[in-house]
């Protein structure tokens, strides 16, 4: 070890491996992975998330599963939790829609409305 | 790399790895594979959780979600349900991590951990020991860094003296002013030991913290060398500690791996290597100059101090030795300052303290608290009280050194200074909880077995003292005591302590002292009553056949002596004279009628 920066190289790289340990965080993703979401192709979708909340280096995200949420039809969906705002349930998801909620909601604070259940039911 | 969503965490401690949780692992690891899971699941074998009653344990997050007493059966459940579906099972939760209405509560609120604040234990259970990396994610050696670049010796040592840290082996001795005795010399070579001989007999601190954070200790020994001039340390471990030696051995090869034990650590002149020297069964390996002797090879006794180590201990150097847990506490020190530490526990007693908990309570394991805790939240909000609604009858602290605590004392807080006065001490972290069913003469003859046995035999105070106090406790619990015997015991005690030549042999008599103290009117029954009021000491107890007696004369025939007496459908009765206290009529008795007393 031959000065400071080197260790906190070694650092950065492992603590991505680790943040999962501090349990869940102030914004979550929840993925619907029961049988109907796994049948309708929710994995890339969880895939996708994963990796896009990665590549971005978000520390205050936690992307999880969960069982069946009830509105199979509409599967794979996504629900977004964040601190101080209301739930927002995405329907009919795939790894691009992943892709731009990361961006546009997570990121830069803008629901994807049309990727919204709201939007489906008035269309 | 590979993105992982979800950690799980399994208990590698030697506990939970004696109830097959390394079985568990495996099988966890390939029923992931199965389900094609490998690159989302991680599956982290980690160190002691401390929750040793609900062992084997595995923890999944990012949920947190606390599975106990898992078993092999368990682990298809757990991998389908939770890890492939995402539904936590709650069946097989821990039962404290369940709130009223069912609902999953956050492991950090579970009764058992709501008071506790780990310092020394901050990793155990939640890193792999065996990657120095996650050491390293969670600030690992960032302090030692600190120390090399950007501080002196003797701001290390100012440190550590401001901190108020003290030894957690038992001595209580403050580990700044320590290291500033050895510090002081001028030598051409100095040493840092470890003591990881944790002799005491249910006590398992080190051993968890050895196991769970190899690197706290490797890294506190490396300022510690850095702080009073050395260039070498030595390990001093229990063969006893299989787990705990691998583990270090691994860690050591890390760190020498990335250089951060070898040469010109940090890119600094300062130079550090580690060994591992390993003990041998012996108790008395564990007193400072013992251990030093048996580095050198010699026979492990202790012999006079003064001279101190830290002016002259291994081959004649200046040594520091320091208790495992006092090390796991160095690096964080350095890193959030002396101030952060004294903000916990007491005015004397700063910063926290591992306990092992035992005996006669709910939640055995491994808790820290802050110094100030009392005796009653550790055993009662902690520990879950006692099992079988019990009554509470005494804790005993500080092992074969140290002594018992009575219900009158349950509200005192705990340090250094509030056990000693109590005639008890702070120890290196044992705590026997004992109820209603134990014999306090028994516990202190328990003790006594033990010190007897690991007298190393040099002093006559501790070699044939110790055997004719044991001789005498004996007397007393075979019924065959007088009163005189009660003040011969005390007055041994006393003349022990101050003689003889080691804390093994000073400290041999406190339990007996203790029990003395508060329990002197079990000492008196057994002597004077010949009996035993818990009901243990074997040769003071009666069989008596009660009224429930049917007169099958079952009991008759199969008394071996032949002393039961009575005829058929009359109550029988025994010969107390000829009974050899077998059982065998207990035993055989259709009705219950037959008790020991």
């Amino acid at each position: 070890m031959k000065s400071l920066e080197e260790l906190k190289k070694i650092r950065e790289a492992a603590i991505k491996d680790i943040e999962l340990r501090d349990g869940e965080q102030s914004t979550r993703i929840v993925v619907g992975m029961a049988t109907c979401g796994i049948a309708a192709g929710a994995r890339p979708v969880l895939q996708a998330f994963l990796d896009e909340v990665k590549k971005r280096g978000l520390k205050d995200v936690t992307v999880k599963q969960t069982g069946c949420i009830g509105i199979c039809r509409l599967e794979p969906v996504a629900e977004v939790y964040r601190k101080g705002e209301e739930k927002v349930t995405y329907v009919f998801m795939n790894p691009e829609k992943a892709r731009r909620v990361v961006a546009e909601h997570i990121v830069n604070g803008n629901v994807v409305t049309e990727f919204t259940i709201g939007a489906y039911e008035t269309k | 790399m590979n993105i992982y969503r979800s950690n799980v965490l399994i208990c590698g401690g030697t506990g939970c790895t004696s109830s097959k949780s390394d079985q568990i692992q495996e099988k966890m690891e390939i029923k992931i594979q199965e389900l094609g899971l490998e690159k989302e699941v991680k599956v982290i074998r980690t160190g002691c959780f401390g929750l040793c009653e609900a062992g084997p344990i595995v923890v999944v997050y990012p949920e947190g979600a606390f599975y106990s007493h898992v078993k092999l059966e368990d682990v298809d459940t757990i991998c389908e349900e939770h890890l492939l579906k995402g539904r936590i099972v709650s069946s097989l939760l821990y039962k404290g991590a369940l709130d009223e209405n069912n609902v999953m509560k956050s492991v950090e609120n579970v009764n058992f951990y709501k008071k506790q604040k780990r310092v020394a234990l901050r990793n155990c259970g939640r890193i792999n020991p065996e990657d120095i990396n996650e050491y390293i994610a969670y600030d690992g050696y960032k302090a030692l860094g600190k120390c090399l670049t950007e501080m002196t010796p003797e701001d290390v040592i100012n440190t550590m003296k401001q901190s108020g840290l003290r030894g957690r082996g038992g001595g209580g001795f403050p580990t700044g002013v320590k290291w500033s005795f050895a510090a002081g010399n001028v030598s051409d070579k100095k040493y840092i030991l470890c003591n990881a001989d944790e002799g005491d007999p249910g006590a398992f601190m080190d051993r968890s913290i050895l196991e769970g954070d190899p690197h706290a200790v490797i890294e506190g020994m490396a300022i510690a060398a850095y702080a009073i001039g050395a260039d070498e340390g030595f390990v001093y471990i229990r063969a006893e500690y299989p787990i705990a030696v691998e583990r270090l051995k691994i860690a050591i090869e890390q760190a020498k791996e990335v250089g951060l034990l070898g040469e010109n650590i940090f890119g600094t002149d300062f130079n550090f290597n580690l060994h591992i020297r390993l003990g041998a069964g012996a108790f008395v390996c564990g007193e400072e100059t013992a251990l030093i002797a048996s580095i050198e090879g010699e026979r492990g006794m202790p012999r006079n101090k003064p001279p101190f180590p830290a002016n002259k201990g291994l081959w004649g150097k200046p040594t520091i030795i320091n208790n495992v847990e006092t090390l796991a506490n160095v690096a964080q020190i350095i890193d959030y300052g002396p101030d952060w530490f004294r903000s916990m526990g007491t005015e004397n007693s700063p910063g926290t303290k591992v306990f092992a908990l035992g005996g006669k309570i709910n939640n055995t394991g491994l808790v820290e608290i802050p110094m100030g805790t009392t005796l009653r939240e550790v055993i009662y909000d902690i520990g879950g009280g006692i099992p079988n609604g019990k009554a509470f009858k005494a804790v005993q602290t500080g092992g074969p050194s140290g002594g018992c605590i009575t219900a009158d004392y349950l509200d005192t807080p705990i340090d250094y200074d509030t056990l000693t006065e109590l005639g008890s001490m702070m120890g290196s972290g044992g705590m026997i909880v004992m109820d209603e069913d134990n014999c306090m003469v028994d516990i202190a003859k328990f003790f006594l077995d033990f010190t007897v046995d690991e007298s190393c035999g040099k002093c006559v105070p501790c070699r044939i003292g110790t055997k004719r106090m044991h001789e005498l406790l004996e007397k007393i619990t075979s019924g065959n005591g007088t009163l005189k015997d009660i003040d011969r015991l005390e007055e041994l005690a006393h003349s022990i302590k101050a003689s003889a030549l080691c804390g093994l042999g000073q400290t041999a008599p406190n339990p007996v002292l203790s029990t003395l103290r508060y329990f002197r009117n079990e000492y008196e029954a057994h002597v004077n009553e010949k009996r035993c009021p818990a009901g243990v000491c074997t040769d003071l107890l009666q069989y008596i056949i009660t009224d429930k007696c049917i007169g099958c004369t079952k009991c008759a025939r199969n008394c071996p002596v032949n002393c039961i007496t009575g005829k058929v459908k009359e109550m029988h009765t025994i010969d107390q004279t000829k009974c050899i206290k077998c059982g065998a009529c207990q035993e055989a008795c259709p009705v219950d009628a037959i008790i020991k007393k």
